[in-house]
C-alpha cells in the first residue's frame, strides 16, 4: 500500500520533472551488443518477473489478511500456529524454482568464461585514474596508449554546460573490430580498479600483480560507454571507459592512422622546440596527467598532494625536477611518468611546472633531455 | 540472591567462548596459509607454489600432437620505471618439452634498484600444470645503474593439462623494492648502494 | 501495584553522572546502548544527507571527491557499528533479562565496560576528518592497496575497529552466558522468545567473525608500518586474500545486522494479530540454518575478482540456497497475521513494513546472487538500493518498532500514537523515495561510491536526494515523541498490549531495578 503510493508518487515527480533533452534515461539494464550481454538480460529479466510473481502472491495473502482479518472487523482470532504439510511445502517449492533458475545461469556462466580460440588480445591496465591499452597481438600488434577522460574541468566545476556524453568520454577510446573475439588481459598498476562496459557485460578487477582475463565479441558497430566500477581513490568517478567498435575494414584504417602517428611522435621528439611551445604544450598534458592531484593551479591539496607553486622540487634542480616526475615516488600516489609519457610530452610538462603555476625558474627541459634519462 | 545464578556457571560459558574468541583470532591468520594451500591446490589466484618454484621433475613425454599458445606479458607496479618487455609475445608449444624464453629488463636509473618480479598465469587453473625450471622471479633481481640484461624462463606444460585449455598467459609484474629491500644483510646492492 | 514492590527493593544505586558511569544494570547499560545509537544515527544519517546534497545535481558542488570518499566510508562505518550493533545490543541488555526471567545480565561489570569502549572507539574514529591527508576514504571495506593510501588516520581507523570489535565481542559472551545461564527454571530452550533465539544465535556469529575482522586489520596495520606483505604482491601476498579473509567476517555480519531484527518482527506480529507465532520452531531452525549458510557464501560480495569457474558456481548455488530459510520467515509472518485480530499501532506498521520492504531487499538479493548478472549489478547502485532496503527500511525499522513496542514498559509511559503514525507514514514514503529509484539509477549503471555522475542519472539521483532529506527530517520526529515519552504521558499498564505474552509483561511498567529477584515459574 505504501510502496505503492510513494512509487506512484515517484513516478509523477519523474514525468513532471523529465526535461525533455534527457528523454533517454533508462530503468533497465541494456541489453547490449554481444550475445552473453542478451543471454544476461534475459536471465535478469527472468529472475525479475519471478520475484514479481512471488512477491504479488506472498503480499496478496498479507494485504488481504490485513483488510479481513482486523479485529475493527470485529474478527476472532484463530489459535493454529503450526502445520508441518504448510512447512514442507513453502521449503520444497521455493527451492525447486531455484534449481529452475540456477541452470540457465549455470549456462551462461560456462560460456562467459570461455576465453578460448580468441581474435585478437588487449592487455588493459587500470591507473590511478586513466585505462592504459595495449594490442598484444594481431593487426594492431604494440599500438599502446592511454585513455584519459576528456571531460573538461569547467563542465565538472559548473563553469561550462555539461555536454552530452558528460563524464563518459576520452580522449583515446579503445577502438575494436565488430565480429572478433577480442580476450581482454587486465591488471592494474596501483590499486585495484575494475574494468565494465555495461553494453558487453563485461566487468572485471584489475588487480596489481595478477591478471584476469575476459572477453567480449561484439556485435555491431558503434560507441560502448562504461566506467571503472571499483572504488580506487579520489578520482573513481573520472576515469571512464569509451570503446568504439568498427567495421573490419574501417578498424584496419584505424591501425594504420595509429601506426603513423608514432613515426610522427618520434619525428616530433628530434625537431627543437621553443621555451614557448613547450609551456604551451605542457599546460595540457599537466591538465590531463597531474591537475587531478596538484590541482589546476598547482596548489595542491594540503597533506595529501603537494603544490607544484614553489615547491622544492618544481623550483629545484632540473635533474631531480626530472627525475622525480619521471620516476615518482615509492609509497605514494607519485607515479612514474617516464614510463607513461613521451619525451615532448615529458620535457613539455616539466617546463610548464617550473614556468608557470606561479613559478618562474627560467629554464627549459628538453626532448633530447629526457631522451638522455631513458 | 538467585539460586538459578549459582546453580549455573556464566564463569565457565564466559571462559570458553574467551578461547573461541582467541581461536578465530589466529584463524584470521590461519587463513593466509590456508588460502595460499588453497591455490597451490586448484590453481585460484594464478600465482601460486608452482609459479613460484623451481620444478623438480619435468621429465614428461612429449605430446607431438597438442599444440598450446603460452603468451608472455610484462607489467609494472606504480613506481617502478624500468624497460621490462618479453623477447616475443606468444609462443606455440608442445606439452612435455622443455622451452626457454627472455625478458629484457633494463634499470634506467643513476642508482642500483632491486625489483621483484610477481608472476601470474592465466587460466589460473593452467598455473597448476605450467612448470617452471628457471625464473627470474624466483629471487630478487639486483641491477646496477643502467644495467640492461636479458633474463630467461624456462618453462614446461605438463601433458596432462585438461583439454580444454588452448591458451596460457603468463605475466610479469616488476615491483621497486629497492627501498624495502635495502635494510635485510642479505640484499646487499651489487655496487655498494 | 508492582511499581510499589519496586520501591520496597530500595536498590541503592548512585545518582547523576557516576549512576551512568558505573552502572552495572542491564537497563541503564541498555539505555546507554540506545541512545548512543540514536545519536550515531543522527551523525551518520547527516553523513548521508551531505553524500546525498553533492549528488542533487551532476557536476561538483558541496564537497571534493576526496572528502565525499570519506564520507562514504565513515557513513557505512558508523551505522554498521555505531548505529545497528549498538542498537540491538542495547535492546538484548534490556529485554534478554527481563525475557529469560532473570535478575540482570550474566557479567555486569564486563557490561558497563564494553558499553563505555564504544564512545571512546567512535570519537576517536570520527576525529580523523580532522589528521593530515582526512579521514579514511577507501570505502568500509578497507581494500588494500587503496586503504593502505589513506594519511594519518589509518591506525586510528583500525584502532577504533578494534575497539568496536572488542566492545561486541564482550556484548556476545555477556550474552550466551545470560541465555545459557540465568533462564528461570521451565524456561527451555524451545520455549524462549524468538528474540532471544535470534540474538543467541547473532552473539555466536559476532564470536566466530569480529576476531577475524580483527585479524584482517591487524594484517593491514603490519603490512602498512612493519613490512609484512599478506596483502601485496611484491612479497608474496595477494590483495585479493583480504578481500576473503573480510568476506568471512563480512557476511555473517551482514546477518548479524538482520537476526535481531528478525526476532523483533516475531515477538511484535503475534502480539498485535492476537494469534500464536506460526511455526515457532522452523523460525528456530531457519534461523540456525541462515547462519550457517553465512559462512559458506562470502565470495559472492567478490564475483568480479576472476575465481575459477567451479569457484563461481558453488558461491552462486549456495547464495541462493539461503533463499529458502530466508522465504520460510517471511511465508511464518505472513502466516500468524492470517486470521488474525489485527490492530496496526505504530510497532505493527512499522513491522509490517519490514516485511514488505525486507522482502523487496531480499528480491534484489536473490537476482545478485546469480553470478552471470551479478557482474552487471556489481559496484552500481543496484546494490546501494539492495542493502539499503535490508539495512534501513529493515534493520533500522525493526529497531524503531522495538523502541515503539518496548517503550512503554520501560518508561512506564504509553508514547503518541497519532505522532507514532505519523513517523511512520513519513518515514516509509521517503524511504522508498529515496531508495526505490536507486535501482532504476543501478541497472542503467551509474557505479556506487562516486562523486560525480553522467547526466542520464539526474532525475532518479534527484529524487533520491528528496527523499533522503525528508527521511532525515522525519527522524527528528521520533527523537521528539522518544523524549515526550521519556518525560511523561500516559501511563502504561504492566501488560500494555491487548495480544502481548511473555515474561517481559508480567513486570511492571517500568520495570523494578532488578528484573526477576525470584525467579518465575515458567509453565
Amino acid at each position: 500500500m505504501k510502496e505503492c503510493k510513494s512509487r506512484i508518487l515517484a513516478g509523477l515527480i519523474l514525468a513532471l520533472s523529465t526535461p525533455l533533452v534527457w528523454a533517454e534515461y533508462e530503468l533497465n539494464l541494456r541489453q547490449g551488443v554481444t550475445d552473453i550481454s542478451h543471454q544476461v538480460y534475459d536471465l535478469h529479466m527472468m529472475i525479475f518477473w519471478i520475484c514479481v510473481i512471488i512477491g504479488a502472491g506472498v503480499f496478496g495473502v498479507m494485504f488481504y489478511a490485513m483488510f479481513k482479518h482486523r479485529k475493527s472487523k470485529g474478527h476472532e482470532a484463530a489459535q493454529f500456529h503450526e502445520s508441518t504439510t504448510v512447512e514442507l511445502v513453502w521449503t520444497t517449492v521455493p527451492f525447486l524454482i531455484l534449481i529452475g533458475m540456477a541452470i540457465p545461469a549455470a549456462k551462461t556462466l560456462i560460456a562467459m568464461e570461455d576465453n578460448s580460440a580468441a581474435d585478437m588480445t588487449v592487455k588493459v591496465t587500470g591507473y590511478q585514474w586513466k585505462w592504459q591499452y595495449e594490442y598484444m597481438d594481431g593487426d594492431a600488434k604494440g599500438v599502446n596508449f592511454f585513455s584519459n577522460m576528456s571531460t573538461p574541468r569547467d563542465q565538472i566545476e559548473n563553469r561550462a554546460e555539461k555536454g552530452e556524453n558528460y563524464l563518459l568520454e576520452v580522449d583515446n577510446p579503445l577502438v575494436l573490430p565488430v565480429g572478433k573475439k577480442v580476450r581482454f588481459l587486465i591488471t592494474a598498476n596501483d590499486v585495484i580498479h575494475s574494468w565494465w562496459v555495461p553494453d558487453f557485460a563485461v566487468k572485471k578487477d584489475a588487480i596489481p600483480g595478477f591478471i584476469n582475463e575476459i572477453w567480449t565479441k561484439i556485435d555491431e558497430p558503434g560507441v560502448y560507454r562504461g566506467k571503472c566500477a571499483e572504488l580506487c581513490g579520489k578520482d573513481h568517478g573520472f576515469m571512464p571507459v569509451e570503446v568504439v567498435a568498427l567495421e573490419e575494414h574501417k578498424y584496419l584504417d584505424w591501425v594504420a592512422e595509429q601506426k603513423a602517428a608514432g613515426q610522427v611522435a618520434a619525428a616530433e621528439a628530434d625537431k627543437e622546440w621553443s621555451k614557448d611551445d613547450l609551456i604551451a604544450k605542457g599546460e595540457g598534458v599537466y591538465n590531463k596527467n597531474c591537475a587531478s592531484c596538484h590541482q589546476p593551479t598547482g596548489a595542491g591539496l594540503p597533506g595529501v598532494f603537494p603544490a607544484i607553486t614553489g615547491s622544492p622540487i618544481a623550483t629545484g634542480k632540473i635533474e631531480d625536477h626530472i627525475n622525480m616526475v619521471m620516476n615518482g615516488k615509492v609509497g605514494t600516489a607519485m607515479q612514474a611518468f617516464g614510463a607513461q609519457l613521451g619525451d615532448v610530452d615529458l620535457a613539455a610538462v616539466i617546463t610548464y611546472q617550473r614556468n608557470a603555476l606561479g613559478n618562474s625558474v627560467g629554464d627549459v627541459a628538453t626532448p633530447q633531455q629526457i631522451k638522455t634519462k631513458r | 540472591m538467585s539460586k538459578i545464578s549459582r546453580s549455573r556457571n556464566p564463569g565457565k560459558t564466559s571462559f570458553r567462548l574467551a578461547l573461541v574468541v582467541i581461536a578465530m583470532f589466529g584463524f584470521g591468520f590461519l587463513m593466509v596459509p590456508i588460502y595460499n594451500v588453497f591455490c597451490d591446490i586448484t590453481g585460484l589466484n594464478g600465482n601460486n607454489k608452482n609459479t613460484n618454484t623451481v620444478a623438480s621433475n619435468v621429465d614428461y613425454k612429449v605430446d607431438e600432437n597438442r599444440t598450446i599458445k603460452v603468451q608472455f606479458m610484462s607489467s609494472l607496479n606504480s613506481g617502478t620505471r624500468m624497460d621490462f618487455k618479453p623477447e616475443v609475445f606468444e609462443m606455440e608449444v608442445h606439452p612435455g618439452r622443455v622451452y626457454t624464453t627472455n625478458f629484457y629488463a633494463r634499470n634506467p636509473h643513476k642508482l642500483p634498484m632491486i625489483g621483484q618480479a610477481v608472476p601470474s598465469v592465466q587460466p589460473a587453473q593452467a598455473s597448476l600444470h605450467f612448470h617452471k625450471t628457471e625464473c627470474f622471479c624466483f629471487t630478487q633481481q639486483k641491477f646496477a645503474a643502467r644495467e640492461g640484461r636479458d633474463m630467461p624462463v624456462s618453462f614446461v606444460v605438463d601433458p596432462d593439462i585438461p583439454e580444454d585449455i588452448e591458451t596460457i598467459t603468463l605475466s610479469y609484474t616488476f615491483f621497486d623494492i629497492t627501498h624495502t629491500a635495502k635494510n635485510s644483510e642479505q640484499n646487499k646492492l651489487p655496487d655498494g648502494g | 501495584m508492582s511499581a510499589v514492590m519496586a520501591d520496597e527493593h530500595h536498590e541503592e544505586h548512585p545518582k547523576g553522572i557516576t549512576r551512568w558511569l558505573f552502572t552495572t544494570n542491564h537497563k541503564d547499560i541498555g539505555t546507554l546502548y540506545l541512545f548512543l545509537a540514536l545519536i550515531m544515527f543522527f551523525i551518520g544519517g547527516f553523513m548521508a544527507l551531505i553524500i546525498r546534497a553533492e549528488l542533487f545535481q551532476p557536476g561538483l558542488q558541496v564537497v571534493e571527491p576526496q572528502f565525499f570518499n570519506s564520507m562514504t566510508t565513515m557513513h557505512a562505518l558508523i551505522m554498521i557499528f555505531g548505529v545497528v550493533m549498538p542498537a540491538f545490543t542495547g535492546l538484548a541488555n534490556w529485554l534478554i533479562p527481563m525475557m529469560v526471567g532473570a535478575t540482570d545480565m550474566a557479567l555486569p561489570r564486563m557490561n558497563n565496560w564494553s558499553f563505555w569502549i564504544l564512545p571512546f572507539a567512535f570519537t576517536m574514529l570520527i576525529s580523523t576528518l580532522l589528521m593530515d591527508g582526512g579521514g579514511p576514504a577507501g570505502g568500509w571495506t578497507l581494500y588494500p592497496p587503496l586503504s593502505l593510501q589513506t594519511g594519518t588516520a589509518l591506525p586510528f581507523v583500525i584502532f577504533s575497529i578494534h575497539l568496536m570489535g572488542l566492545s561486541s565481542i564482550m556484548g556476545s559472551i555477556n550474552v550466551i552466558a545470560t541465555i545459557l545461564n540465568m533462564r528461570a527454571p521451565g524456561m527451555t530452550l524451545m520455549k524462549m522468545p524468538l528474540f532471544v533465539w535470534t540474538w543467541l544465535i547473532t552473539a555466536y556469529l559476532l564470536i566466530a567473525t569480529m576476531p577475524v575482522l580483527a585479524g584482517a586489520v591487524t594484517m593491514l596495520l603490519t603490512d602498512k608500518f612493519f613490512g609484512t606483505s599478506f596483502f601485496n604482491a611484491a612479497g608474496g601476498g595477494d590483495p585479493v586474500l583480504f578481500q576473503h579473509i573480510f568476506w568471512f567476517f563480512g557476511h555473517p555480519e551482514v546477518y548479524v545486522l538482520i537476526l535481531p531484527a528478525f526476532g523483533v518482527i516475531s515477538q511484535i506480529i503475534p502480539t498485535f494479530a492476537r494469534k500464536p507465532l506460526f511455526g515457532y520452531s522452523s523460525m528456530v531452525y531457519a534461523t540456525a540454518s541462515i547462519a550457517f549458510l553465512s559462512f559458506i557464501v562470502w565470495a559472492h560480495h567478490m564475483f568480479t575478482v576472476g575465481m575459477p569457474l567451479a569457484g563461481e558456481m558453488f558461491f552462486m548455488f549456495t547464495t541462493m540456497l539461503i533463499a529458502v530459510p530466508t522465504g520460510v520467515k517471511v511465508f511464518n509472518w505472513v502466516a500468524t497475521m492470517w486470521r488474525g485480530s489485527m490492530t496496526f499501532e505504530t510497532p505493527m506498521l512499522f513491522a509490517i513494513g519490514f516485511i514488505m520492504m525486507f522482502t523487496i531487499g531480499g528480491f534484489s538479493g536473490l537476482m545478485m546472487a546469480i553470478t552471470p548478472v551479478d557482474f552487471q549489478y556489481h559496484d552500481t547502485y543496484f546494490i546501494v538500493a539492495h542493502f539499503h532496503y535490508v539495512l534501513v527500511p529493515g534493520a533500522i525499522f525493526s529497531i524503531i518498532a522495538a523502541v515503539y513496542y518496548w517503550l512503554p514498559k520501560w518508561t512506564g509511559h504509553m508514547y503518541n500514537e497519532k505522532l507514532g503514525k505519523l513517523h511512520f507514514w513519513l518515514s516509509t514514503i521517503f524511504v522508498n523515495l529515496t531508495f526505490f529509484p536507486m535501482h532504476f539509477i543501478g541497472l542503467a549503471g551509474m557505479p556506487r561510491r562516486i562523486p560525480d555522475y553522467s547526466l542520464q542519472f539526474v532525475e532518479f539521483n534527484q529524487i533520491a536526494t528528496i527523499g533522503a532529506f525528508g527521511f532525515g527530517f522525519a527522524q527528528l520526529l521520533f527523537l521528539y515523541i522518544v523524549l515526550q515519552t521519556v518525560r511523561g504521558g500516559q501511563k502504561a499498564t504492566d501488560q500494555v498490549w491487548e495480544g502481548a505474552h511473555g515474561l517481559e509483561w508480567t513486570l511492571a511498567s517500568p520495570p523494578p531495578y532488578h528484573s526477576f529477584t525470584t525467579p518465575p515459574e515458567v509453565k
